[in-house]
């Protein structure tokens, strides 16, 4: 069983945030899910090794050559405020203890 | 003009002996989607400038006969970049992002001559099986309007069941290829895991997505497998195997070809509609030769609960890079920087997507690793290696894509676990890395049906050789939906 106040450590952590009603809502759609997942705790796995990737490949080489590097201008173009080439961003010091 | 009649090859030939230009097939293109995206909604972005450039350098340089893709018109989901055209996810988190490169699939397409012509709705970064949650649309099944087209492809899927065009691209974490085009009667592949470079796809669960094709032909798929796959330099995770010549196989007797059908893809929670479907088909391909033998993978049912962990603890990990500062949207009136990634992240994301960051964040939290993803990722070893073990004795396994066809818009969408469990046929193949494809297997209650077919590690091959027997065999391309036109 999670709780509201568990659900509201993970949206901490993960940097979202929910009026009380959708987190109730959350709470008890991530409740219903874990529940759902609990049935893995049946299947026994003693000795069983993980799986994190299907293609078992390891220490991908490439040749270390210098290649042109994507204009400046590029990858600015998608920022949503700048100063040249600098990103602004807000101020990092809450505003109201100024 | 619709593309009900005709298919890559006969383009293609078309376009050589000069009976149409590429000009005149994009105008033409453009016209048919005008009409019918007003009833399909397929679309989130078109292309006409560049497309219309392309077609007529193509006409004036000649098409070559040997790009069978030269001059077609394809269209792409739109998590995957497009240079310099707007590419979301269907997420309002990137409503106004405009990609500085093209994915190497796009690139691939580009040099083989395809034309772009828009860019194909989607549920939001990938996550969901309806397309309802797009943050900008909801696009509709080619075969009755008030259903789902599935998901997350629904875009792509719809687009080509209801003839605007004759392959797209799409993506597939756990069926996002294969079930849209099985509620749409056409065909969906899914390669390999690391048969397709990922590099420039937005990504959703690294481990798990991969992109493939939605065609109405099975040699339409097996001529677009032709042109994007390979190993790319750019992303580590492609194999660098021989890539062969996907239609070298089709046409080719299927006798002697071991097939298993595993009894738990045929059994609670199927449709017997659906499973009556499935049998009729396994006794088609007995009848042209191979043998179907019930098996057994059992721990298929631990398949979906394994899937939302892995793929949502990956999602967490990588949607953390949409924090609002270097692209997409940036929330107003906030009064410090923790401020702008949490009000940016929860003004921009949908309802799935911050539910799937949560569950993929708790699973990895500390705590409850151990119980969750490390538990889930066991799993997902001991469902491989059911696979493994059917696949030492037969060459494929077949069964059907979803236990139901396409369900009604509004039906599930406030239920997520419902959602979750349409998912439990598709999912295994992606666990495991494997080859998929979904073909047309007939229709119940004038709802498409799809026949899954699934191959061992990058033989795509085969899965396309029992495909085409199968499709020769019946006449659902014939069928054609009414609704759009």
């Amino acid at each position: 069983m999670i709780t509201k106040d568990s659900v509201a450590h993970v949206a901490e952590l993960a940097r979202l945030e929910f009026s009380e009603e959708e987190l109730q809502q959350y709470t008890a759609q991530l409740d219903e899910i874990l529940t759902m997942v609990d049935q893995l705790e049946t299947v026994d796995t003693t000795g069983v090794p993980v799986t994190t990737q299907s293609i078992h490949l390891q220490n991908v080489m490439r040749a270390d050559v210098a290649e042109p590097a994507t204009a400046t201008e590029a990858l600015f173009k998608n920022v949503p405020t700048k100063k040249g080439t600098l990103i602004q961003v807000p101020a990092i010091i809450d505003k109201e203890e100024d | 003009m619709n593309y009900f009649n005709t298919d890559i090859q006969a383009t293609h030939d078309a376009l050589v002996s000069g009976a149409q230009t590429a000009s005149d097939l994009v105008a033409a293109t453009y016209a048919n989607i005008a009409t019918t995206d007003a009833k399909i909604d397929a679309f989130l972005a078109l292309n006409p400038d560049e497309a219309k450039a392309q077609a007529a350098a193509l006409d004036a340089a000649g098409i070559a006969a040997d790009q069978p893709l030269a001059g077609v018109p394809v269209a792409i989901k739109d998590n995957i970049l497009t240079d310099g055209l707007t590419t979301t996810a269907a997420s309002k988190i990137l409503a106004n992002f405009e990609p500085i490169y093209d994915a190497t699939v796009v690139t691939k397409l580009k040099e083989a001559g395809a034309i772009n012509v828009g860019k194909l709705n989607l549920d939001e970064f990938a996550m969901g099986s309806s397309t309802e949650n797009s943050g900008f649309k909801v696009t509709k099944n080619a075969w009755d309007q008030s259903r789902v087209p599935g998901g997350s492809s629904g875009g792509s899927a719809a687009a080509v069941a209801s003839g605007q065009v004759l392959l797209a691209l799409g993506t597939d974490t756990g069926g996002s290829i294969r079930q849209p085009a099985a509620f749409n009667g056409i065909v969906g592949l899914k390669p390999t895991y690391g048969r397709v470079s990922r590099w420039g796809v937005i990504a959703f669960a690294s481990s798990l997505d991969q992109v493939g094709t939605l065609t109405r032909s099975v040699k339409d798929a097996a001529l677009g497998l032709n042109v994007i796959a390979g190993h790319d330099e750019k992303d580590p995770t492609t194999a660098d195997v021989p890539v062969p010549d996907f239609t070298e196989k089709l046409g080719q007797s299927i006798q002697g070809l071991k097939i298993a059908l595993p009894e738990e893809y045929l059994g609670e929670g199927i449709d017997p509609a659906i499973r009556t479907k499935i049998e009729a088909a396994a006794e088609q391909l007995r009848a042209l030769g191979a043998t179907v033998d019930t098996v057994s993978l059992p721990h298929t049912k631990y398949a979906v609960p394994a899937y939302y962990i892995i793929a949502s603890s990956e999602a967490s990990s990588n949607l953390q890079r949409f924090d609002g500062i270097r692209y997409g949207f940036r929330a107003k009136d906030v009064k410090n920087l923790t401020d702008v990634y949490v009000k940016s992240r929860s003004e921009g994301f949908g309802p799935e997507v911050k539910r799937r960051i949560m569950l993929g964040t708790f699973s990895l939290s500390a705590g409850f690793y151990d119980a969750y993803f490390k538990k889930a990722a066991q799993v997902r070893t001991l469902i491989t290696r059911d696979f493994e073990q059917v696949f030492a004795n037969y060459d494929l396994v077949m069964g059907p894509t979803t236990p139901t066809p396409a369900f009604k818009i509004g039906d599930k969408v406030t239920d997520p676990l419902t959602m979750y469990m349409n998912d439990i046929l598709t999912i295994p193949v992606n666990l495991a890395g494997l080859p998929a494809a979904s073909i047309p297997a007939g229709f119940v209650d004038g709802l498409p049906v799809g026949l899954q077919l699934i191959g061992k590690s990058f033989d795509e091959a085969t899965i396309l050789q029992v495909a085409d027997a199968f499709e020769a065999e019946n006449d659902y391309l014939a069928q054609i939906p009414g609704g759009a036109q």
